[in-house]
């Protein structure tokens, strides 16, 4: 009961807020000079999610195999070193990724997406480790005890029940890259980041939040479309967020 | 048929080699239900393992139906062993139907085919099919989850059956309830079981053999009856209790204990014949008076006898208890206490009259087997009547 009651207050204290700001907005021609800004957003925008799914895409594709090989049993000896390796890159601040990148690869969007690939694999590769890694043995011996050959233990037991953290790693490791692709323009590879950082430049704050806004509401939207995937994918029965309806 | 030749695991461990199961030889006729018993570690779980191969033998080999299974591959030996493990182990990914149907899946039977044996394993399990198919393991109880364990061991109808403690997560009442529906399935299954358990009510109970282990050894394999009359040494003795000849009583039939010569008289019959009846044959307390289809309906006491005249339909007294031929002397002691008697009729599935028990005929039956055991010929007592 109080936390409805306090839902209300903020959902009408919300409204009041945006309410006002549009008042003041229109009043001050703050929405003026953003609507100038559109067709720049549009751009870059999609050339922002661009970026984001190239090198999303390939870190996926990258990540999940390596985390699966690494939790092979045969690894084992390797696995947890190799995992040292992955979490020390993990630190590494995702600007300085992209620096080195450039060093090696130059200016464009070569370097840039090689940055934000390298960013963004890490997450799935760890969550992909330690999700089939904590798959119960008990799980796993019954898979063996009935005959399943090692890949269609893969396929039918151990995925299936470390998809939910798969999933998650792939949730962070998204955000982390919608949040990096503003940094990929200062290697020149355009995005959201040109209006950011130009706006900086220029001291003109609507033309940063030209371009943080929208990169804020696109991390919110992909990190919504990836959740909904997995509310799909991810099998009802090992679903936390199905749980309750079953 | 399940032959284990000098099979041995040795665990290498950081703090030393671990004797897991050292040399064991036993054999399982087909059909018939093992139970491997013993305390906790002394090596049960490893030697049923190393049937399938979940743990590979250090040594020794398995023989399933004298064929060597050393030259089986792993998948194949594995899709003809149905294996309920210890953990229960339900894939939690999956639906009841699909998780008990998973080895008829695997080994590629069309959809139709799998859906119908979910069902007819299902109703053999006593779980209603509409209510659990499309459920998640999640949503189950663990009693419940165990059953389901149990059949899909069991969905490809594999000839043997390796299970460790299948019924180890479930409360006592219905533990029992799920052996006796075991029981009788196996009576129409006909499998051939390795079974591992802890609980010696249970092997008495279910096993048609039981092989008790320590320390990874198998001190000493029989059958439940030769078992509990004869443990090997002190620590089978201790491990089957101080009560293990009460636990004889359950192995027992009530037809094997039976004195089919019994004294009758009908219900025309004069009080002065139930007399001459009654001291002819030694009785001390009663005679049985049956009807024309030989069913008790009666008594005569030997003391109304003496005293009244008639016909013995007006004298009788109710028949205190009853027993049938194929319950076990559990039961017949039950009554005898309940009842304060020393004797019962007993009768077959048509209530028909088929002798008497009586308590000296039962301690002196279950006593042969201590006897014959200590070896000195103690005078074995005649039979008498109470
Ligand atoms: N993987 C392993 N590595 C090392 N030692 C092991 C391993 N598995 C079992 N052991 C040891 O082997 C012995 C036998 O274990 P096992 O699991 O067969 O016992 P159990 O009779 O099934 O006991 P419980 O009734 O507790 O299940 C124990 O001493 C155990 O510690
Ligand atoms: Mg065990």
């Amino acid at each position: 009961m109080p936390i409805q009651s306090m839902n209300g207050m903020l959902r009408v204290l919300l409204l009041i807020a945006a309410f006002s700001l549009g008042v003041w907005g229109h009043a001050s021609g703050v929405i003026d000079e953003f609507l100038f800004y559109l067709p720049d957003v549009q751009f870059l925008a999609v050339e922002h999610l661009w970026l984001t799914a190239i090198s999303g895409a390939l870190a996926i594709i990258v990540a999940i195999p390596l985390g699966i090989v690494l939790s092979r049993p045969s690894m084992a000896r390797w696995a947890e070193s190799a995992m040292q390796v992955l979490n020390i890159g993990t630190t590494i601040p995702t600007l300085a990724v992209l620096a080195l990148s450039m060093s090696l690869l130059g200016i464009g969007i070569v370097p840039a997406v090689f940055g934000l690939f390298v960013a963004t694999l890490l997450p799935i590769t760890r969550n992909t480790y330690t999700g089939l890694k904590g798959v119960s043995p008990a799980l796993k011996e019954a898979a063996a005890g009935i005959g399943m050959s090692p890949a269609q233990r893969l396929m039918r037991v151990e995925l299936p029940n470390a998809l939910y953290v798969i999933f998650a790693g792939i949730r962070t490791a998204l955000a982390i890259n919608i949040g990096t692709v503003p940094l990929a323009f200062l290697i020149g590879a355009g995005g959201l980041g040109e209006l950011i950082f130009t706006g900086i430049d220029l001291y003109d704050p609507v033309m940063m939040l030209a371009g943080a806004i929208p990169t804020a509401i696109l991390a919110i939207l992909v990190d919504a479309l990836i959740a909904l995937i997995a509310f799909v994918i991810v099998p009802r029965g090992v679903n936390p967020a199905r749980k309750a309806r079953a | 048929m399940i032959r284990l030749e000098n099979l041995t695991k040795v665990f290498d461990t950081p703090k030393g080699a671990v004797v897991a199961a050292d040399h064991i030889n036993m054999e399982v006729p087909s059909g018939e239900i093992c139970i491997l018993l013993g305390p906790s570690g002394c090596g049960k779980t490893t030697t049923l393992k190393m049937i399938n191969r979940i743990i590979r033998p250090t040594s020794g080999k398995v023989f399933i139906d004298n064929q060597d299974t050393t030259s089986l591959d792993t998948q194949t030996l594995r899709r003809n062993i149905g294996y309920v493990i210890q953990q229960i182990g339900l894939f939690p990914n999956m639906t009841i139907e699909e998780n008990i149907t998973i080895v008829p899946r695997l080994l590629g039977w069309n959809a139709k085919k799998y859906k119908e044996r979910a069902r007819e394993l299902m109703h053999m399990i006593a779980l209603e099919p509409d209510a659990f198919l499309k459920r998640y393991p999640s949503e189950l109880s663990g009693g419940q989850q165990q059953r389901i364990g149990v059949a899909r061991a069991l969905a490809a109808d594999p000839p043997v059956m390796l299970m460790d403690e299948p019924f180890g997560a479930i409360d006592p009442i219905n533990r029992a309830v799920i052996q006796d529906e075991f029981i009788k399935m196996q009576k129409e299954l006909k499998k051939t079981i390795m079974f591992v358990s802890h609980d010696i009510d249970e092997a008495i109970k279910m096993g048609d053999r039981i092989a008790i282990f320590r320390d990874g050894h198998l001190v000493q394999y029989a059958t439940p009856d030769e078992l509990l009359a004869a443990p090997q040494d002190n620590f089978v003795e201790s491990f089957l209790g101080e009560d293990r000849a009460l636990k004889r009583l359950n192995l027992i039939k009530v037809q094997d204990v039976i004195n089919s010569e019994v004294e009758t008289v009908t219900q025309q019959d004069s009080m002065e014949t139930a007399l001459s009846r009654i001291d002819r044959s030694g009785y001390q307390h009663a005679i049985i008076m049956v009807n024309e289809q030989r069913q008790p309906t009666g008594i005569i006491p030997r003391s109304v006898a003496q005293v009244s005249k008639g016909r013995c339909h007006d004298h009788a007294q109710q028949v205190p208890a009853i027993v049938n031929i194929n319950d076990d002397l559990r039961k017949a002691v039950s009554l005898m206490l309940a009842n304060d008697i020393t004797w019962l009729p007993c009768v077959d599935d048509n209530n028909q009259l088929c002798g008497h028990i009586t308590q000296r005929a039962m301690t002196h039956h279950l006593g042969a087997r201590f006897r014959a055991q200590s070896g000195n010929t103690a005078p074995t007592a005649p039979l008498t009547e109470e």
